[in-house]
C-alpha cells in the first residue's frame, strides 16, 4: 500500500517537473538574453542603443543604434498586416458562413495545410520570383526591399489569420445569428451587425497573434528585405529588420565581442515586443471567452 | 428590400474573391516552386553527395541531416510535452501555480524562432560545449515545438470522456494506472497526430538551427551527434543568398525546396487524414 502510494507520489512530481519545464525554458531564455545582452551597455547607453540611428557594428569605434532595425521590423510587419488582415478576415467570413458545408470540409484542411509551408519557401519565392517582378514593375535598381518583405510576410500570415478568425467567428453562439435572422435581417446584416461585433475580441486575438508571429519571422525578411540598416523612409528601400540582423550577423561575429552582445541586446528588445503582443492577445482571449461564454 | 439583398450579394462576392485570392496566391507560389524545381530532381539528386562546391551532385547529406535533427527534436520534446500535458489535464487543479505554467507555455509559443537560436547558441553550443552539432540543433528545435506539443496533447487528453476515468477509478485502479492504461491509450491517436504535426513544423524551421547545427558544405555524413550537419531548409537559404555561382546554385535550391515542401506537406497531410479518420471512428 505505502509502496504504491510512494510510486504514485513520485510519478506526480515527475509529471509536475515536466509541466514546469516550459516555465524553466522561458526563464532560461530571459536569463540568457540578459546575461549575453547586457554587456553591450558598457559600450552604449540604453537610450543610445534604442534611439540611435546608426547601426555600424563593424566600424572603429562601432555604432550600436538599433532604431533603424526596430523601425524596419515595425514598418514591414504593419505592411504585412495591412495586406493580410482584410483579406484573411474576409476569407474567414466566407468559410465560416457562406461556403456550403461540403466545400468547407475541404477548404479548412487545405488552409491548415498551407499554414505549414516553411518560411524559407516564401523567402525563396520572394527572392527569385517576386523580386524581379517588383524591380521591373516599379523601375527599381533592385526588388529586395520593404515592399517585397511586406507582401511575402502578408501572404505567409494569411492561413494563420484565416484559421484563428474563423474559429472566433464560429465560436459565437448560434442563437445570436438565428435571433437576428428571425427579426428579419438578411444573412449579411446578421453577420455584420451581430456576429462580427460579438466576435471582435476573438478577431483581435487573431490579428495580434498574427502580428507577434510576423514581427518574429526571420527567414522571409532575411532573404527579401534587402538588408540595409537604414531608416525605412519609403517602401521601395532596402531595410534590415531586427530578426534579419541577428540571423545575418551572428555568423560573422566572434563570441564575447561588443557586436555579439549587441545582437543579444536586439534579442532582448525583440523578446519584449513579442511578449507585449502575447499579453495583449491574452487579454482579448479572456474578454472573448467571457463574452461568448464557454470555451473557445 | 432589394437594396439590402443587393448589398448582401456584393459583400458575399467580395468575401468569395478574398478567399479565391488567398488560395490562388498560395497555390501559385507552390506552382512556381514545383515548376522551377521538379526538373532538377532525379535519383542521383536525392541519393548523392554534393560535388564541386555545391554546384553539382545531390542533396543526400542535407536530407539525412534534416532527418537526424527532426528525430532528435521529437525524441527530446515528445515525452516531455506529453507528460506535461498529462500533468496539466489529470493532476492540476486551478491554482496560481498552474496559471504560471500556462502563462509559461503560452509565452514560450510566442518567442520568435531566432531568439530560440540565440538561446541554443549561448546554452548548448557554448555553455554546455556541445558545439555546432546535431545535439545542439535538436535540443533547440525541441524547445521550439514544446508548447505546440503540450497544447495539442492536452486537447487530445481532454477529449477523453470523464466516465472512462471514473469507471477505472471505481474498479480500484490508482490514478497513475488509470492514466497509463485508460486515458493515454484513448488519447493516443490525438497525441500521435500532434507529434506528427510537430515533425512537420520542425522539418521546415531554419532560424533556430542557423547558429546551432548547420554547415553549408560537407561531403560526408554525420558520424556522431556532435557533428555539424547540412539541413534542407538551411541549404535552400545558403544556396540562394551565399552562392558564388548562381547559375548552378539556384536550380539546386529550387530542387531542395521541392523535396522539403513534398516532405512537409506529406507529413501534415498524413496528420490531418489521421485526425479525420479517428474522428469518424
Amino acid at each position: 500500500m505505502s509502496k504504491g502510494y510512494l510510486k504514485e507520489q513520485f510519478i506526480k512530481y515527475l509529471l509536475f517537473f515536466c509541466a514546469l519545464s516550459s516555465v524553466l525554458f522561458l526563464a532560461g531564455i530571459i536569463w540568457v538574453l540578459f546575461r549575453e545582452g547586457l554587456p553591450v551597455f558598457s559600450h552604449v547607453s540604453l537610450l543610445e542603443f534604442i534611439s540611435g540611428r546608426d547601426w555600424y557594428p563593424y566600424w572603429h569605434p562601432p555604432d550600436f543604434g538599433i532604431l533603424p532595425l526596430i523601425s524596419a521590423s515595425l514598418v514591414v510587419t504593419t505592411g504585412a498586416m495591412v495586406i493580410a488582415v482584410p483579406i484573411g478576415l474576409f476569407s474567414a467570413i466566407f468559410i465560416a458562413f457562406i461556403l456550403p458545408l461540403k466545400l468547407k470540409k475541404i477548404v479548412k484542411p487545405i488552409t491548415e495545410l498551407l499554414a505549414s509551408i516553411p518560411s524559407v519557401i516564401f523567402g525563396l519565392f520572394g527572392m527569385q520570383i517576386l523580386a524581379p517582378v517588383l524591380r521591373d514593375l516599379f523601375n527599381l535598381p533592385s526588388g529586395f526591399n520593404a515592399l517585397n518583405a511586406m507582401i511575402m510576410l502578408g501572404i505567409m500570415a494569411l492561413p494563420t489569420i484565416i484559421s484563428l478568425s474563423e474559429d472566433a467567428l464560429t465560436a459565437v453562439p448560434e442563437p445570436y445569428r438565428e435571433a437576428s435572422l428571425a427579426l428579419g435581417s438578411t444573412r449579411w446584416e446578421a453577420i455584420s451587425k451581430v456576429i462580427i461585433p460579438a466576435a471582435l475580441s476573438g478577431i483581435a486575438t487573431a490579428v495580434i497573434l498574427g502580428l507577434g508571429r510576423a514581427i518574429g519571422e526571420t527567414m522571409v525578411v532575411l532573404m527579401v528585405a534587402g538588408g540595409a540598416a537604414v531608416m525605412p523612409t519609403d517602401i521601395f528601400r532596402a531595410v534590415k529588420p531586427m530578426t534579419a540582423t541577428i540571423a545575418a550577423e551572428m555568423g560573422e561575429t566572434s563570441v564575447g565581442s561588443p557586436h555579439y552582445h549587441s545582437l543579444f541586446g536586439i534579442g532582448i528588445v525583440l523578446f519584449f515586443i513579442t511578449l507585449l503582443f502575447n499579453i495583449i492577445a491574452d487579454y482579448f482571449t479572456q474578454k472573448f471567452q467571457s463574452m461568448v461564454g464557454g470555451e473557445s | 428590400m432589394k437594396i439590402r439583398s443587393l448589398r448582401q450579394i456584393i459583400m458575399f462576392s467580395i468575401f468569395g474573391l478574398a478567399l479565391l485570392l488567398t488560395l490562388g496566391t498560395l497555390f501559385l507560389i507552390l506552382f512556381f516552386i514545383f515548376q522551377r524545381g521538379l526538373g532538377v530532381i532525379s535519383w542521383e539528386f536525392l541519393t548523392a553527395a554534393p560535388r564541386d562546391g555545391m554546384t553539382a551532385g545531390g542533396i543526400f547529406p542535407a536530407l539525412v541531416g534534416s532527418v537526424y535533427l527532426v528525430l532528435g527534436a521529437i525524441l527530446f520534446s515528445a515525452p516531455l510535452g506529453v507528460l506535461a500535458a498529462v500533468f496539466l489535464t489529470e493532476y492540476a487543479r486551478q491554482s496560481t501555480f498552474i496559471r504560471l505554467i500556462r502563462i509559461g507555455v503560452n509565452n514560450l509559443a510566442g518567442v520568435p524562432s531566432v531568439v530560440f537560436g540565440l538561446f541554443g547558441l549561448a546554452v548548448f553550443v557554448k555553455y554546455l560545449n556541445f558545439g555546432v552539432s546535431i545535439l545542439s540543433g535538436s535540443l533547440t528545435l525541441g524547445i521550439v515545438i514544446l508548447p505546440t506539443l503540450i497544447r495539442a496533447s492536452e486537447e487530445a487528453l481532454l477529449a477523453v470522456p470523464a466516465s472512462y476515468r471514473s469507471s477505472s477509478l471505481a474498479l480500484g485502479a490508482t490514478r497513475w494506472q488509470t492514466i497509463k492504461k485508460v486515458v493515454i491509450p484513448a488519447a493516443f491517436p490525438g497525441i500521435l497526430t500532434s507529434c506528427i504535426l510537430g515533425v512537420g513544423r520542425v522539418a521546415g524551421e531554419t532560424a533556430p538551427i542557423l547558429f546551432t547545427a548547420t554547415t553549408f558544405f560537407t561531403r560526408r555524413l554525420p558520424g556522431s551527434i556532435f557533428d555539424e550537419v547540412m539541413a534542407l531548409p538551411y541549404q535552400i537559404y545558403a544556396l540562394v543568398s551565399g552562392g558564388t555561382s548562381p547559375e548552378h546554385h539556384i536550380p539546386i535550391a529550387f530542387g531542395t525546396a521541392v523535396v522539403l515542401l513534398f516532405l512537409v506537406l506529406l507529413i501534415n497531410l498524413g496528420a490531418i487524414l489521421l485526425r479525420l479518420y479517428y474522428r469518424k471512428s
